[in-house]
């Protein structure tokens, strides 16, 4: 790869056709964002394909020292390696997703997009702490304007409440980062992964960071926010923030909770299984009951969520890989659910799902696509899902066995919403003519739901190639953890190793001693 | 004694007394004829002065060399940063001013007048080494500042506006008079050095109280809470321009100003005023944050935004160290330039006969009806927020960082969390410029040096003002290092 600033020229890509897109046309705008979204996702290929597995665990590295001690600092591992590759494979879909559905303002829809692209390759590529407070922060504007122009009905309530309540978690962060970067001395990331914080400062910091992180994830039960949010976002909002800002929360516990402060890590890991578990369970029974199709995924995924934070709070391989691996399935599955919704919102333009019944009969493409991502959600083996949460209940059932078995309950009740939902909506009579005149999938959502397929089902099959680049990474935080990991609750006894026949013809030449 | 030293320390305060004096003579000769000439030559004026004070600036000045007047008067770096923004925000207001003025046909040469003196008595008040000299340089700064805000003697609002500045002011004078009288009877002094001499051993029940006193006249000229009161009477009531120059370059001299009090003249006795400055911090950004809930007028939710942005630029002061002066003179600086902007930008909202609209629902739908003044108020609110990337963040960043190095943690958590609060009226006028739909009651065209000013201001907000921060620290940090603390 040479010196090609390769991070860089990801973030200038997008921000470039950003600001082109505020000064254009409706159809130049859409054009112009498809493009720059489709470069972004060559580089991110070429970045995939040049990150040297095995190699050096930060690579593509930049530096430029800027001021007051802040840097310029990019960098990935493989785990953020794979967020960008999420990040930059999902926006091409939304701005496919929104190409018919917006009409109005599109220049500064489209720049909304764009803008947040720039955000999110940011936050995963930033090696500076305030770079990436900066990053993580920023993309509450463009998010707050999309959610708030271009939303449903109730989309002031929500865009209020998705703002307020993701700012009120993040500012203790950066009261917590200015003390870190003053006791430590630096404000680079690598170099603070391996900084030892006094043990009781760890646990103050570890709860700033546990405010943002878990209002961001998120977590039960400052959940709210994301129902809200979800139901009032245009269609590729909800994509963005379920595939891609979803993962700022367990990448912030992957990346700074878990290897600045593995001891408060440990002392807290009560308070995160308890949560992830009233998570897991409460929210899947709320699925279970609504009405609205948004919602229903919306809950899903924070029961997805709690799968992921028990899986980093295992403080072993198999849970940290089977949290990375949700976030990913979880990307793409849950954008392919929201596009999903999206296709038969444009058309009926509701989303309550007893409008809806029988589709099967006259979409069934649309169907079989819908059913393949229902799957995926339910964890069937084959699917991305089931890679992730078999690895990460794994990871917890070797530290916990309780933990691991109330989470498991997530699953069998997420088959339970999943399908009732399916069965709902494309199963059954055909009990509303305006529903039952709806034509199947057109080109283009077949171009947008068939790439996400196509990925649900490599990682399913072959994770293999996810999981290489991560691996070294994951590797080196849990020797991090080591020392600090909880006990295990299965006291597992190993018994002297006397075979039978060896104990017996070693008596009788002791006594020849 | 040699005044030739003197003199040229106050070169740029000579400056604008001579060009004041001088206009004072064209407007008693040529009335209103002159009106825009006048206000042109006060402009110049400011820009001399400016040009005079950043060499001193630049070079870090400090040092017994920049005492003059046998030490009545400090022309130091600290000063110096503090007058660029002064003259700075006192030139954009007489930029603004004029248009605004011929279309009411209201355009005064007084006005200009009283512009350059009232930035005289500032530049003064910065300069400040002595109690008598700080006590000068604001009553000359209030006196003109009393009749600007009643400016428009037809208008009501702004009548009544000047008469609450002046009662409320005067009590506030003489309240720091006192206190300042308290200084000097019991330390024999009002010399900013001796009476750091005087304190040092530690303070008696009369010093404490004549230091309370001046604190408190001091935090009234910066509207801090609990001395907050007349801050949106008087900000709504007087005319946009002015109200502009209020929220502005006097709150840059009264903070500048009570920094160097606090941390020359009291600074071995950190303990006896930091507790103070600390409540009125967190007091000012509750207040100005719940305050400005309820606001249906633009200019008086500027008003509690000013009083919230001035309990942030008081964390900075209640670290009582370098990098907190310096914290506190990055956010002044880039607080100065979000005021500028927020109220040009109002200035631009009119409707088909250019009368001045002040409703903040009349903001409704200004990305589709003005989509550049809307995104330009947008960067603005967001900044004043203190929402990464744009600039307001840098500010809110520094004195955080000013405070924490401290280890004044319970102040930084609390006043930051404090600052969700007054997040919620900033989106609530970005919500109503784009969510909304159009009201339609924006019809006027802004003018061009309007539109320059905004654009000026929304560059530096931006996420490319980050630029100039490097300098701009440096700027501080020199400011800062010239103070002269009592070891």
């Amino acid at each position: 790869m040479g010196d090609f600033p390769i991070l860089s020229a990801m973030l200038a890509v997008p921000l470039i056709g950003a600001v082109a897109c505020l000064f254009v046309g409706a159809s130049a705008a859409r054009m112009i964002a498809l493009v720059a979204t489709l470069a972004n996702l060559a580089l991110g290929i070429v970045l995939w394909v040049s990150y040297d597995i095995g190699g050096d665990q930060w690579q593509f590295q930049e530096y430029h020292e800027l001021f007051a001690g802040f840097a310029y600092a990019l960098g990935i591992d493989g785990i953020a390696l794979m967020l960008i590759m999420l990040s930059v494979f999902l926006m091409p879909i939304c701005i496919g997703a929104s190409w018919n559905a917006i009409t109005k303002r599109v220049g500064e829809y489209m720049a909304a997009f764009l803008f947040m692209e720039v955000l999110m390759i940011g936050v995963f590529a930033a090696q500076d702490l305030f770079l990436f407070y900066i990053f993580f922060e920023a993309g509450l504007i463009p998010m707050y304007l999309i959610i708030g122009v271009w939303g449903g009905d109730n989309r002031i309530y929500a865009s209020y409440k998705f703002f307020l309540y993701t700012l009120l978690g993040s500012v203790l962060m950066l009261i917590a980062m200015l003390w870190m970067a003053n006791a430590a001395g630096t404000t680079f990331i690598p170099y603070l992964m391996e900084y030892d914080f006094a043990a009781e400062a760890q646990t103050w910091l570890w709860l700033a960071f546990f405010a943002s992180f878990a209002v961001k994830m998120p977590m039960w039960p400052v959940h709210t926010w994301l129902p809200d949010a979800h139901v009032q976002a245009p269609t590729a909002g909800s994509v963005i923030l379920a595939g891609v800002l979803l993962k700022l929360g367990g990448y912030g516990f992957i990346r700074f909770s878990l290897p600045m402060f593995p001891d408060a890590s440990a002392q807290f890991v009560w308070l995160v299984w308890g949560l992830s578990m009233i998570a897991v369970v409460v929210t899947s029974l709320i699925a279970l009951v609504q009405h609205d199709m948004k919602k229903l995924i919306a809950y899903s995924s924070v029961a997805h969520m709690g799968i992921v934070t028990v899986g980093l709070f295992a403080f072993n391989v198999q849970g940290i890989e089977g949290a990375m691996m949700i976030m990913l399935g979880h990307g793409l599955v849950s954008a392919a659910l929201f596009l999903c919704v999206g296709v038969i919102y444009d058309r009926l333009h509701t989303r309550e799902i007893s409008r809806y019944g029988g589709l099967s009969i006259n979409m069934p493409a649309y169907a079989t696509l819908f059913l393949l991502f229902t799957m995926a959600s339910v964890g069937l083996p084959g699917t991305s899902n089931f890679v992730g949460e078999f690895l990460a209940l794994a990871g917890i059932y070797q530290i916990n066995s309780w933990v691991a078995f109330v989470c498991t309950t997530g699953i069998i009740l997420g088959a339970a919403y999943m399908l009732y939902l399916y069965r709902r909506v494309c199963f059954g009579p055909q009990v509303n003519n305006d529903a039952a005149a709806m034509p199947d999938l057109s080109k283009r959502e077949y171009l947008l739901l068939a790439p996400i397929a196509a990925a649900v089902l490599w990682m399913g099959v072959y994770p293999e190639s996810f999981l290489a680049p991560m691996r070294s990474d994951i590797q080196w935080l849990d020797e991090r953890l080591a020392a600090a990991e909880p006990e295990s609750d299965a006291h597992l006894v190993i018994g002297e190793p006397i075979p039978v026949e060896a104990a017996e013809t070693q008596a009788p030449e002791e006594e020849a001693l | 004694m040699d005044f030739m030293p003197s003199f040229a320390l106050i070169a740029p305060e000579l400056v604008l007394a001579i060009t004041g004096l001088a206009l004072v003579l064209v407007a008693a000769y040529g009335g209103d004829k002159f009106a825009r000439l006048s206000s042109i030559i006060a402009a110049i004026a400011f820009g001399g002065a400016f040009a005079l004070v950043a060499p001193a600036v630049c070079a870090g000045a400090s040092g017994p060399d920049t005492l003059a007047f046998g030490g009545l008067f400090r022309a130091d770096a600290f000063a110096g940063i503090a007058k660029l923004m002064i003259f700075a925000a006192a030139g954009a207001t007489l930029v603004i001013a004029p248009r605004f003025f011929e279309k009411i046909g209201w355009m005064k040469t007084e006005f200009s007048i009283l512009v350059l003196f009232a930035a005289l008595g500032m530049s003064i008040m910065v300069s400040a080494n002595d109690m008598l000299t700080l006590y000068l340089g604001l009553e000359l700064n209030s006196l003109s500042a009393y009749v600007l805000a009643a400016m428009l003697r037809d208008d009501e609002r702004s009548a009544e506006a000047g008469l609450k500045y002046f009662v409320l002011g005067a009590l506030a004078s003489g309240i720091l008079l006192f206190g300042i009288s308290l200084i000097y009877g019991f330390t024999g002094t009002t010399n900013f050095a001796g009476i750091a001499v005087a304190v040092s051993g530690g303070l008696n029940t009369g010093m404490l109280f004549g230091l309370i006193f001046v604190l408190s006249g001091l935090a009234f000229k910066i509207s801090a809470a609990p001395f907050h009161m007349w801050t949106p009477d008087v900000y709504e009531g007087a005319p946009t321009p002015v109200t502009m120059f209020f929220a502005s370059a006097p709150k840059v001299a009264a903070v500048v100003l009570l920094t160097r009090v606090s941390m020359e003249a009291f600074g071995t006795q950190v303990g006896a005023w930091q507790q103070v400055v600390i409540a009125a911090a967190l007091l000012s950004i509750v207040i100005g944050a719940l305050g400005a809930i309820g606001q249906s007028n633009i200019k008086r939710l500027l008003a509690y935004s000013s009083i919230n942005n001035v309990g942030f630029i008081l964390i900075g002061l209640a670290a009582a160290t370098a990098s907190g002066v310096s914290g506190l003179l990055i956010y002044l600086a880039i607080y100065v330039v979000m005021t500028v902007g927020s109220f040009v930008a109002v200035l631009q909202v009119r409707d088909a006969e250019g009368n001045q609209l002040e409703g903040i629902s009349d903001l409704a739908g200004l990305a589709t009806t003005r989509p550049a003044l809307a995104w330009a108020l947008l960067a603005l609110m967001f900044s004043l927020a203190g929402i990464p990337p744009l600039l307001g963040f840098y500010g809110k960043f520094v004195v955080f960082q000013a405070a924490v190095e401290v280890d004044l943690l319970a102040l930084a958590a609390i006043g930051i969390a404090a600052s969700v609060i007054g997040a919620f009226y900033y989106i609530k006028i970005v919500k109503i410029m784009f969510f909304d739909e159009p009201a339609d009651t924006v019809k006027g065209e802004g003018d061009t040096p309007h539109w320059a000013l905004l654009l000026i201001c929304a560059v530096i907000v931006s996420p490319l003002g980050y630029l100039m921060t490097p300098w701009l620290g440096n700027l501080a940090e020199m400011a800062a290092a010239s103070l002269a603390l009592p070891a």
